[in-house]
C-alpha cells in the first residue's frame, strides 16, 4: 500500500465541505475514487472542486478546513 | 468633530484611493492589512500598518472585533470602511460609532432601512421615486406571492431581501415556475444572508442600468448627475461611463431629481449611490436599490464633474457641511471606466493571481488609472480579482471612446491574465458606440464572441 499526496492544483482557501452547514466531502477512512470531489479551493471568489486523480482511503488531511494554501501545497494523504 | 487619523479597513485599489484622499486633505492614515496583504500598495503608502488577521477576508477584512482593536491601538478617531466587506453593515457601523470613533459614511440606521431592499422600495414609493412594478415589502407565503404575480405579470423577478449585489435573484417565467421555486429561493437567501425574505418585482428584459451619486450632509443632498452602468457579466459591472449616453436632458433631469428627493427623504449623510433601471423602450425609469457607501465606479463622476467624492465623504463625516449646492454641480465632457481584473477572458474569466513582473501604464490628458499594482507585486488569490480601474475622459463620448481605446493598447501587465482583451475589443465594438446595449447584452456578446477575445 503507497502513501500518495493529493496537492493543491491552485493557491486560495482550502474547503473540505461544500457549504457550511454540510458535512465534509470526506472523512479520514473513507474510501476515495479516481474523480471524487475531495474538497473546493476558493480563488478570488471562484471556487474550484478538487478531485481525486488517484484511488484509495483517507489517511489525514494535511490541510486544514478553511486553510488559506499556496497551490502545490500538500492536501491530504490517501493510501492505495 | 475634527479627523486627525483615519484607519482604512479596506483592500486594494480602494485603500489607495482613500489613503490618496485623506493625505490630501491633511490626515494621517493607518492601514488595515490581513497577512497576506503587508506588502499592497496602499500598506506601503499608509503612515502606520496594522495587522488586523490572518489571509482569509472572513477572519479579517470582515472581523470587527479585530478592526475596532486597530483603531485603538493606532490612536485613529475615524474608520473608512471603502465598499464592500463591512461598507453597509450597519453593526459594523454602530460598533465603530459606540467605540467613540467616526464611521466615514451614513448613520448606521440609514444602512439598515436602506440596505433592507423592501423597506428601501417602500421609502422610495412614498417619496414618489418610481419602483419596477412588485411586491410593496416582502412576500409572506406561496398564495400571496400568486396574488401579486398575477398583477405584475411574468417574466418577474424573486429577489431576497437581504440580497445584493447581484446575490439572491431569480427570473420566473411562469406561475407553476413562481409556486416551485417560492420556498428554494426563500431557503436559498435564509442560508446566504441569515433573512429568508423576497420580494417580487417585474423583469424588464432590455433594461439599462442608470445609477445616480448623491452627497448629503444629513440635511442637505445634491446631486452629482448619472451613470450608465449597463455592461455587466453575471451582474457585475465590466464597463461604467458618466453621463449616461441613452438619456435625454428632460428625463436626466427628472432621474437626478428623484435621487436628491429621496435621498432627502431619509436624511442622508455621506456619498451615496441611487441605482436605477431605465427601459428604454418606455422612456420609463424605476429605482432599484440605494447603495450607501462609496461606489467602485465613482471615478467616472469625478471626471466629468470635477469633484473628489472621497475627500467629500471624509469632510463630511467630520462634521462640515455640504461645501457646494446644486448649482455648483457642473458636468463636462464624458468618462469611462474599465475595470481591469485578474481574470482570463480567453479561458471563461478563470482567475489569475501571481506575480506581476512587467507594468506599463498609459498616461496623457484625462487618462486615470486607480490601481493596487505596482511591478513585481504578487496579486493575492483569496479576494477579489479589480486590479484597478482605467478611466478615460473626453469632450464628447466619442473622444473618450477613442481616448480608452488607445489607452489600453498602450496598457501592459505581464505576469498574469487580466481582462484587457475583453475591455479592446469593446472599445471597438459597433453596438457598444452606438449604445446599443442593455444589462443582458455583455453575456450574449461573450457567447458569440470567444474568437475575438482567444486571438487577442
Amino acid at each position: 500500500m503507497a502513501l500518495k499526496t493529493i496537492h493543491a492544483p491552485l493557491p486560495g482557501v482550502f474547503y473540505r465541505r461544500p457549504a457550511p452547514d454540510q458535512p465534509p466531502y470526506k472523512q479520514e477512512g473513507d474510501a476515495v475514487a479516481v474523480g471524487d470531489t475531495i474538497g473546493l479551493i476558493e480563488v478570488m471568489k471562484t471556487f474550484t472542486p478538487v478531485i481525486a486523480e488517484a484511488a484509495g482511503r483517507v489517511v489525514k488531511f494535511v490541510a486544514e478546513n478553511e486553510e488559506a494554501i499556496m497551490a502545490g501545497q500538500p492536501l491530504l494523504e490517501i493510501d492505495g | 468633530m475634527p479627523i486627525g487619523k483615519l484607519l482604512i479597513a479596506n483592500r486594494g485599489e480602494i485603500a489607495v484611493r482613500i489613503n490618496r484622499a485623506a493625505k490630501a486633505l491633511g490626515i494621517a492614515t493607518v492601514q488595515a492589512v490581513s497577512k497576506a496583504d503587508q506588502s499592497m500598495l496602499a500598506a506601503t503608502l499608509a503612515d502606520e500598518v496594522v495587522e488586523i488577521g490572518p489571509p482569509q477576508a472572513s477572519k479579517s477584512y470582515l472581523n470587527k472585533d479585530a478592526i475596532l482593536a486597530a483603531a485603538k491601538q493606532s490612536g485613529a478617531d475615524a474608520v473608512h470602511p471603502g465598499y464592500g466587506f463591512l461598507a453597509e453593515n450597519a453593526d459594523f457601523a454602530e460598533a465603530v460609532e459606540r467605540a467613540g470613533l467616526t464611521f466615514v459614511g451614513p448613520r448606521p440606521e440609514t444602512i439598515r432601512r436602506m440596505g433592507d431592499k423592501a423597506r428601501a422600495r417602500a421609502i422610495a414609493a412614498a417619496s414618489g421615486v418610481p419602483t419596477v412594478p412588485g411586491s410593496e415589502g416582502r412576500v409572506t407565503g406561496i398564495a400571496e406571492a400568486r396574488d401579486l404575480a398575477r398583477d405584475i405579470g411574468f417574466p418577474l423577478m424573486i429577489k431576497a431581501a437581504a440580497g445584493g449585489g447581484g446575490r439572491g435573484i431569480r427570473v420566473i417565467d411562469s406561475e407553476r415556475e413562481l409556486e416551485q421555486l417560492i420556498p428554494q429561493a426563500s431557503a436559498e437567501a435564509l442560508a446566504a444572508f441569515g433573512d429568508g425574505g423576497l420580494y417580487l418585482e417585474r423583469f424588464i428584459a432590455r433594461a439599462r442600468h442608470v445609477e445616480v451619486q448623491i452627497l448629503g450632509d444629513g440635511a442637505a443632498v445634491i446631486h452629482l448627475f448619472e451613470r450608465e452602468c449597463s455592461l455587466q457579466r453575471r451582474r457585475q459591472k465590466v464597463w461604467e461611463e458618466a453621463p449616461a449616453g441613452v438619456l435625454d436632458e428632460a428625463t436626466r433631469a427628472r432621474l437626478c431629481a428623484s435621487a436628491a428627493d429621496l435621498a432627502r427623504a431619509t436624511f442622508y449623510r455621506g456619498a451615496g449611490t441611487l441605482e436605477y433601471l431605465y427601459d428604454e423602450s418606455s422612456g420609463e425609469f424605476f429605482f432599484i436599490e440605494m447603495n450607501t457607501r462609496i461606489q467602485v465606479e465613482h471615478p467616472v463622476t469625478e471626471m466629468i464633474t470635477g469633484i473628489d467624492l472621497v475627500q467629500e465623504m471624509i469632510r463630511i463625516a467630520a462634521g462640515e457641511p455640504l461645501r457646494l449646492r446644486q448649482s455648483d454641480v457642473r458636468r463636462r465632457g464624458h468618462a469611462i471606466e474599465c475595470r481591469i481584473c485578474a481574470e482570463d477572458p480567453a479561458r471563461g474569466f478563470a482567475p489569475s493571481p501571481g506575480q506581476v513582473t512587467q507594468l506599463s501604464l498609459p498616461e496623457g490628458d484625462g487618462i486615470r488609472f486607480d490601481t493596487m499594482l505596482y511591478q513585481g507585486y504578487v496579486v493575492p488569490p483569496f479576494y477579489d480579482s479589480l486590479l484597478g480601474k482605467l478611466i478615460v475622459w473626453g469632450e464628447t463620448r466619442a473622444a473618450a471612446l477613442r481616448g480608452i481605446e488607445q489607452a489600453l493598447a498602450a496598457m501592459r501587465v505581464d505576469g498574469i491574465h487580466t481582462t484587457i482583451p475583453l475591455h479592446r475589443a469593446l472599445a471597438v465594438d459597433a453596438d457598444v458606440a452606438a449604445l446599443r446595449f442593455h444589462t443582458r447584452w455583455l453575456e450574449t456578446w461573450l457567447a458569440s464572441n470567444p474568437f475575438a477575445l482567444a486571438a487577442s
